[in-house]
Formats: structure tokens, sequence, C-alpha cells
């Protein structure tokens, strides 16, 4: 069964070939055997998702069901389910078990969709190789000596270890899109805005965006279409009309103008995953793409300006983590200074802390305009970037990251190399923009991800693009031994 | 030394909503702790904020109302600090856009002169909860029903130089918020709070000189006190060779004095960034438009009618149009008897006094404004004299009638202007006082004036004060001459 | 951009984090790192440029003045650390 996709499952379940209840038996059944050792699950939920799997039957029998009725789904633990521990990864929210749930979860419960449980991440969202959970690391189910990235890694691994159909993640500087190239999937970063973040635990308010991982462009497309939507609780949610994902999904690539930026091309890339791409290239092009070199000229400061941003509005936002109405409390506190220091120094790890601290040193007097202003011009130089370049390219086509998955621990005492992994995947976050990923390869068993950005709400023509080449590869359909 | 006082005001209104700033919950005063939190007022992880129209609108009127610059597009910063009443660990505010930027307001001072006194800016932002300091076992209780209340601080100029001048200020804001409707105004509750801003410098020099924040002062009266205590402060410290501090301080009434606060000691860093849950906001010259003609007259304008329309002096338009309860009950009251400067008279007299000794709103007057128009009427026609007209009102006050001619009727208090029945009584007054009569017409010019009186006020007891008092005079006059 | 360990302390105290004497070299170490990696901003110049705080560039919406929340205290604060008498705990407030 696990190795069906989400469409061809969507379609077992309408046709009452196979039931929920046996579909969600399965998974729960993989978890139990395989996740000792990934690590992707912080919490299963086993109880409650029988009890929707048996509901979605009944949804199904009654015939008003939903492409995602009775699909066993994993939830990053960043976004609220009610009634439920929503850790975040962190010491911090341990016990927290939200009292109300996040619109995204909301609607695939209102689609019918059972929740397995909600998948590991870094602490707040704030990596590129969930190792730094306080629940210990995910490993890849590809090598399990090595991360599944980050910082959704937990739904990377589990949706790549076939744990769950397919998982929601969130994507503050390519935390969806970096995993899936990790892991051989593919993931949607929507257009800020296009997601609400009601619910979301927000690491960097401006950047954050929730998007679908999952096997195929066609499931990730299922998966949007629940997930996508004005929502009246986000000030920051677009309200303009949702698209048929799924519709355009065959159309022709005719015509369609990749654009690849000359910038990433340059030193730094591994040479498979450079090769991989090329190959891609070669089949888009077989498959009536034209191809253009383009220019980013300010993508190298991204990095620099996203590491100001994005610690500046986490300090902000993780000031309410402070032991007072939810969360970690510190034991006996001297008096209220005792309580916000030591209950915020033992609830947050060493990531978070450090991102915090920077963040606070970016917003001080005297550095405001040096740091955190000086990042937002940048910031507008990288949409003026993307926004020139679309007017001569329909979408752009670049690497994931510049290397495959590494080693577990290889990088965890080196933040600064860490944070040099992102370098594909910030600037699509800094200027807002739709990206997706997708498998193009594999170099000694480990896979390459490549990724498309397009302009403003253009996820359909980026799934409909990514459909047409997984209609010509198969990278997408491996599955890592034993799993 | 000449000292000369430097005052600024920060006041806190509270905006007068149904619902928070960024969330759903009620803004009701009084309930029970924490039942008006929402999981936004709570600061839960993963909510968000959404800005609430009509604090917007109110923002906007008040704006208007001083004639101030509109910020068309304004944005929301967040002011970053640790404290129990804030949840967030950061108070939703304004810092370089604010909704409302520079404006002015007149205020008029106790010996009729009109002051100008500038407006800074004026900003939305969201209020803090409460720390109860009862003791639970040794630890403070939080209250957030509070939190997320919109709040629009009005920040004025360095402008006033007296504790007087800084109080006239801050009741013509006071007035004005509840002529607009956008605050209530009540200073016990909380809705209006006020911060002051104090400093000294010698006469003459132009820098300011180091000023003391008094923080949170709640009624009129502790405005005047607390900066009058703190001025003084000042003097004597500079005057004993020492330096004022700039820093926080709270004004203590019960010892009328002013102490630093301990916990805002720490120099503050507050690390304002523009708010990235929210976007900016954009108004359309055609919702200021909207909101310009929701305007009502405002005190100022009101004053300016009651002097020209009712030819009323500077000083009773003023006291009339303080509050738009106030103003319109005399309206009311003119309204129905048709002459101003007899209504402006019974309400700044009678009727004040009344509510003073009753500690009574004109909201709650016992007496409405058509019962007094009413029994004015009745003054205007002679059917009662003034005189008759104070046991009228008080009888109204006393709720023994419906209205000035159902108490007249009933008391039987309607004035005798029958010329024959005035006659008739006057002539057993003089007959009665006949020693008296013989007395006067003896008498020159001079005395008769004095003894007159004592016949004018025979004739009134034996009419029981009914007798119209002009043609008592009139026909006493033609009698004693005769 | 190096810190010191005075910058340090100050960075932590702001945002109430408790540090301990053997943290402070390594902490200083990496947050200085990090200042040089964002520094490279610096070599740009942006003095004509806007800064951008949303990608979008879209406008607030409004919400209608309607109360739509009702008492939920005992649900929120069944996560509480500290509670009594329906309020949040927390050791003694001095103004």
């Amino acid at each position: 069964m696990h190795e069906k996709t989400l469409a061809e499952l969507s379609q077992a379940l309408q046709s009452k070939a196979l039931s929920s209840v046996e579909l969600t038996q399965h998974y729960l059944k993989r978890i139990e055997q395989l996740d000792g050792n990934l690590n992707s699950y912080i919490t299963v939920t086993a109880e409650s998702a029988l009890e929707q799997a048996a509901a979605a039957d009944a949804r199904i029998a009654a015939g008003n069901a939903t492409a995602l009725t009775g699909i066993p789904l994993a939830h990053k633990d960043l976004f609220c389910t009610q009634g439920q521990r929503t850790s975040c990864g962190s010491k911090m929210l341990d016990n927290f078990i939200s009292p109300y749930e996040s619109t995204v979860t909301q609607r695939f419960l209102d689609a019918g969709a059972v929740s397995l449980g909600k998948t590991n991440l870094d602490e707040f969202a704030m990596g590129s190789s969930t190792e730094s959970s306080f629940y210990g690391p995910t490993r890849n189910p590809w090598d399990t000596d090595r991360v599944p990235g980050g910082s959704s890694g937990g739904s990377a691994a589990a949706v790549a270890g076939r744990l769950c159909v397919a998982a929601t993640g969130t994507d503050t500087g390519g935390s969806i899109r970096q995993p899936a190239g990790f892991t051989a999937l593919t993931g949607l970063k929507p257009t800020y805005g296009r997601v609400s973040r009601w619910g979301m635990v927000a690491y960097a308010s401006s950047l954050d965006q929730g998007g679908p991982m999952a096997r195929t462009a066609e499931d990730c497309a299922l998966m949007l279409q629940v997930m996508a939507g004005f929502d009246a609780k986000d000030s920051t949610s677009v309200d303009q009309p949702v698209p048929d994902y799924s519709a355009g999904l065959n159309d022709s690539l005719k015509g369609l103008r990749i654009g690849l930026p000359k910038e990433y091309f340059a030193a730094g890339l591994d040479a498979a995953t450079s090769d991989a791409i090329s190959a891609a290239v070669k089949q888009f092009q077989a498959l009536g793409a034209e191809i253009k070199e383009i220019s980013l000229p300010n993508a190298e400061l991204a990095i620099p300006a996203y590491y100001v941003i994005a610690p500046a509005e986490a300090s902000s936002n993780l000031s309410r983590f402070d032991g007072v109405r939810f969360g970690y409390r510190c034991d006996n506190p001297a008096d209220l200074t005792d309580l916000y220091k030591r209950s915020r120094a033992e609830g947050f790890g060493a990531e978070v802390k450090r991102r915090i601290m920077v963040g606070t040193y970016a917003l001080s007097a005297g550095y405001y305009d040096a740091y955190y202003l000086k990042a937002q011009k940048i910031r507008r130089l990288i949409k003026n970037d993307f926004m020139a370049a679309y007017e001569q390219v329909d979408v752009i086509l670049c690497p994931t990251s510049p290397t495959p998955a590494f080693r577990i621990g290889e990088k965890i005492d080196d933040p600064v190399s860490l944070y040099l992994t992102d370098i594909y995947t910030i600037t699509a976050n800094l200027a807002g923009v739709p990206g997706v990923a997708l498998p193009a390869g594999f170099a000694n068993g480990l896979p390459l991800g490549m990724q498309l950005l397009g302009p403003y709400f253009s996820e359909a023509r980026l799934l409909n693009i990514a459909h047409q080449y997984q209609q010509v590869t198969d990278w997408h359909q491996r599955a890592p031994a034993g799993y | 030394m000449q000292w000369e006082i430097v005052i600024g005001l920060e006041i806190h209104a509270q905006l007068t909503t149904a619902s928070k700033i960024f969330s759903g919950s009620a803004t009701t005063f009084g309930a029970e702790p924490n039942t008006q939190a929402s999981l936004i007022d709570l600061g839960m992880p993963g909510t968000l904020p959404v800005l609430n129209a009509q604090a917007v609108r109110n923002a906007v009127k008040f704006g208007l109302a001083i004639d101030a610059e509109i910020g068309m597009t304004n944005v929301f910063a967040r002011k970053n600090y640790f404290y129990p009443d804030l949840p967030k660990g950061y108070q939703t505010s304004q810092m370089d856009h604010p909704i409302v930027g520079k404006g002015h307001l007149d205020i008029t001072l106790d010996d009729g002169t009109v002051k100008r006194v500038g407006v800074t800016r004026a900003h939305l932002e969201e209020d803090a909860g409460k720390s109860l300091h009862e003791d639970f076992h040794g630890m403070s209780g939080i209250d957030l029903n509070r939190a997320g209340t919109p709040l629009l601080e009005i920040v004025s100029e360095p402008d006033m130089r007296s504790a007087k001048e800084a109080v006239a200020y801050a009741k013509t804001i006071h007035s004005l918020v509840r002529y607009l409707g956008i605050c209530d105004g009540n200073m016990a509750e909380g809705s209006l709070r006020c911060d002051c801003n104090v400093s000294i410098r010698p006469k003459g020099q132009a820098e300011f000189g180091t000023r003391c924040e008094i923080k949170n002062v709640n009624s009129f009266r502790f405005i005047e006190k607390a900066i009058n205590t703190e001025v003084q402060r000042q003097i004597e410290l500079i005057e004993d060779g020492g330096k004022v501090v700039q820093e926080t301080r709270l004004y203590d009434p019960n010892k009328d004095e002013t102490r630093s606060m301990r916990s805002k000691e720490e120099a503050n860093d507050y690390r304002y960034f523009p708010c990235p849950d929210l976007l900016p906001v954009v108004l359309e010259p055609s919702f200021i438009e909207e909101v310009r003609g929701e305007l009502p007259e405002l005190p100022q304008q009101k004053r300016e009618r009651f002097e020209s329309q009712f030819g009323l002096s500077t000083y009773d338009a003023s006291v009339l149009s303080a509050s738009r309860e106030l103003a319109d009950y005399f309206e009311q009251v003119q309204q129905t008897c048709g002459d101003a400067k007899l209504a402006a008279n019974w309400v700044m007299g009678e009727l004040s006094s009344l509510l003073n000794k009753e500690g009574l709103d004109i909201e709650q007057s016992p007496v409405s404004a058509t019962q007094l128009g009413g029994m004015i009427l009745r003054i205007k026609d002679n059917t009662i004299s003034g005189k008759i007209a104070k046991m009228v009102f008080e009888a109204l006050a006393a709720g023994e009638g419906d209205s000035a001619d159902a108490i007249i009727d009933a008391k039987g208090l309607k004035q005798v202007t029958d010329s024959g029945a005035i006659e008739a009584m006057l002539d057993e007054v003089l007959a009665a006082n006949a020693a008296q009569v013989e007395q006067y017409r003896a008498s020159d010019e001079a005395k008769r004036g004095k003894m007159f009186g004592f016949f004018v006020g025979q004739a009134m007891k034996a009419s029981k004060g009914k007798a119209n008092p002009q043609q008592v005079n009139e026909l006493l006059r033609k009698k004693l001459e005769g | 951009m190096s810190l010191d360990r005075t910058d340090v302390e100050k960075i932590a105290h702001l945002a109430r984090i408790a540090i301990s004497e053997d943290e402070i070299p390594a902490t200083t170490a990496k947050l200085s790192g990090i200042l040089d990696l964002i520094d490279k901003m610096q070599a740009v110049d942006t003095s004509n440029v806007t800064p951008l705080a949303h990608p979008l560039e879209t406008i607030q919406r409004l919400r209608a003045d309607e109360v739509t929340e009702s008492n939920q205290r005992d649900a929120y604060q069944a996560i509480a650390p500290a509670t009594e008498e329906g309020l949040y705990l927390v050791p003694k407030v001095i103004e």
C-alpha cells in the first residue's frame, strides 16, 4: 500500500478497493517498526488517527468525500493541533497542549484527511538539518547516518520513509525545499500569503510559509488545494481565488522560458548536483522549453540579509515564551528576572538562543540602521532581481542546496557553515515568490534536488512543470532501501 | 532664581470599541480576571493580530478634530520589553508612521484667555494587562482582560508652563474625546490616563532642563498636585546643588510625593521594528471625508456659536460647552423656553449647584431639560416670579410633579396679576400699617426709598409671594404717593 | 564585527536569557562569527533603496468591530504553569 502515491491511494479509497482504516493501520504499523531508527515523529496520534479513518470511511460511503478523505498524513510539529502536544521541537513547549487548531490542519480535518501525528523539526524551525530538535535528530532514510535536511526534516523523512502518504512543512529559508532535495521528494513553498499562518508557530513572520511535501508534483497539487486560501485570521493572507492546481498538470511546456541564474552555478556547487541539473535542462528542452541564462546580481547578499531579518523577527516572536502563561517554567524562580532568564535559558536550545541573541543585537539601539534596515533594503534589491528576471523568463531553475545530505554532527558546531547551505533557497523567501523542489538524480545513493522558482501565485504553473518532468523521469519513484 | 516650568503630557485614551484592537474579545470593564483574554490576547504561539476598523476610525476622528495631519499610510511597530502584563513580550504600537501627526488644540485658562497647545502626534497601540499585587504567597497575579484594549496615545508638545495649564489641557482633551464619542473618559476606570513630563529651567533659558516622567496620573486633581510636587522636588534638588536625573517616577497621592520607579530604572532598549504580522494601514481620501462628515460640532465651535447665536459671554459659553451632555441639555432648555440667557443662568446656577450637591452628572439630573425649559416659560409669561420659580425647581427636583405647570397648579403658586385683587390686598396692608404710612408720607425722598421696601415686603408676605412684584411696586407707589 | 563579553552579557540580558560564565567564551565566538557573515551586507551601497518589510507590499485589512470570543479561561489556564483565582502567578512585581 505504501508504495502508492497520494493520487493513487485517493482513487483506491474512493473506489473502496481499500479502506482508510486499513491504510491507517498499515502506516501506524510501519511507524512502529521503522520510526525508532528514523525519529521522524515527535508524537504519533494513533487513537485519533483511527477515529478519523473510520469517519473518513463513513464519509466515502456516504459519497461526499474529497480527494484527501481518508489519506494518512503527518503535520510538522509547528502547526497547532487542538488537544495535542505542539512542541515545535523545543523543551520550551514539551508540555504545550494546544488549546486551538491551526487553519492548515483544520482544513485537512475538514477535507477528511487522517493525521498520523506530528513530525520532528529543528527547534522552532531554526535549522537546516533537524539536529537542533529537543527530541533528537531525525535520520535520512536514504542514509541513516545523514541528516534529512531541515527544518521540515521530520516530514521529509516520514514521507521518504513511507511512514505517511504526504506531510505538511513550513519554509522560512528553504525548510521545505532543502529537505525535499535531501530525500528525493517534491515540496512546494507557496507565494507568501497563499497559505494561512494562523496556528503555525512563528519563526520569522514575514518569511514563514506553510506548504506540502509529497512524493510527486501531482500529490503536492492535491495537498496545496486543501492548504491554500484566504484566511481572515491572518492579516498577511492574500485574498485571491485559489485555482485548481491539478487542472493544468498536463499542460505542455512548449515555449516555456526557463532561466538559469549564473550566480547559482558558480563556485561552491557540488559537481554531481551541477551535472544533474544540466541533465534536467536537457529534459526540459526536450519537453519544449527554452533555456536562458539570467542574473540575480544580489544573490550573494541573501544570506547576510536573511540572517538579520529572520533572527530579528524571531527574537521578538519568541519573547512570548516567558514561563508565565504556557510552556516551560524554571523551578523556584528567585524573582521575575530570574523567572524569565532561567525559563528561557533552560527551555530553548543553543541555536534558538543564538538566533534570538543575533536578532536582539540587530534591533538594538545604535545597530538598527546598520543591520535591520540595511537588510530590508537588500531584501528590496533581491525582490527587484526576481521581478527583473521574470520579465525575461517564466521560471528560474536552480539547485536546492550546494551538496547532497551531509552527515549528522558534521556541521552542528559550526553555525556559519550550516547557514551557508541555505544559499539557494532563502532568496525565494526574501522575495516571497513560490518555489517547488523536486528530485533531479542521485549521487552515491544520495538524492540530488533542484527547484523551480516562479512569479507570485504561479504555483499551478510550477506544479505543471514539475509534473511534466516527472512524466519523463523516475527519480521520484525510487524508494530508499528498506522502506 | 526664577524658574520656568515646562510640561508636556502623554494621554492614553482607551477607545470605545466593542472588541479589542487585534482580537474579537470584549472590552467590558470589570469582568472576572482573564475571562476576556482570548488566544490572541494571551499571546498563544501561532496566533496573529487583525486590526479593528473602529479603532482606526476613532483615531482618524481625533486627528481631524485637532486639525492634524492624518497618516494616510501608517505602520504598526513592535516595542519589545519583558513584563508580566505584556503577554507577547512586545507591545504593538506605532513609531515612525503614526496615524495622527502634528495638530493643535486651544485651551481656555481660568482667566478666560485662550492658549494654543501643540499635539506632536497620536498613535494607536494596545493596552497591557494588570498586575495585582495582593499577596498570593509572595507572588503577583496577572489579569490580562485589559491586554489588547485599543489605546490612542496623544503626545503634546512641551507647551505648558504651569500645572494649571496642564490640567486645562487634560480637561480639554477629556472633553474632546467625549464629544467625539471615541473614549468614555472614565478616569476612575483608567479609560483616560496621563503621563506628565516635567522639567524646569531658569527663566529666559532657551534649552530645556532634564525631564522626569510621572506615570499614570489618573485624575485632574492629581495631575495638578503631582506636577507641583515634582516641580518643587526639582527646584529643591537643583538649588541644593543636585542634578535632575531623567527617569520615570510614580506619584503617591497619600504622601503627596513622587518616587522613582525601580522596575523602570534600567535604560530601556525597546528595539522597535515594523510588526511583520501587520501590514501598512493605508487610508483612502474618501474614508477621511466620510469620517469628517461624521464629526459632531466640537467644543470650540460650540462655544463660538453659543456666543454669537445666543449672545452669551465667553465664560458662560465655555462652561456650557465643556461637555457635550451639558451643552445638549442647555440647548434643549433654550429651545423649550426660547430664552438663552435665562436658560444659561438656570443651568449654570440652580441646576449646577443641585447636581454638585447631589454628586450627579448632567445625564442623571432629576430635572429634565424640558421641565426646566417649561418652568422658565412660566417665569417669562409672568405666571410665576423668579422667587417662586426656585420653589418650583426644588419641587421638580424632589419629583413632586411632572412639570412646572402641574406643580404651580397643585401648590397654587400662580402669580396674582389681577390689579383689582392686588389693589384690594394693598389696601388691607396699608390699613394694617397706618402708622408707617403716615411716617412715609412725612419723610423726605431719601428715607422713603428704604421704607418703601418695607411695604413691598409686607405686601408679598400677604400674597404669599404670589403677587406680581412689578405690579405690586407700581400700585403701591401710586397708593402711597396718592 | 566582533563582540566582547560585555556585549554578549548585555544582549543576553535584553533577551532575558541566562548565560553562565563558562558559556560566554563560546557564545561570544559563535555570535562574532555570525556577525562577520552578516557584515558582508555592508559592502553594497543601499543609500537610495527603500526598505522592504513585506514581500507582496499589500495593505492591512480591517476587521469589523465585533465581539467573537467567549470566556475560555479554564481551557487556556489548564496549560499554565501557575494560576490562582483565575490569575496567572509570577514572582512579585515591584514597581
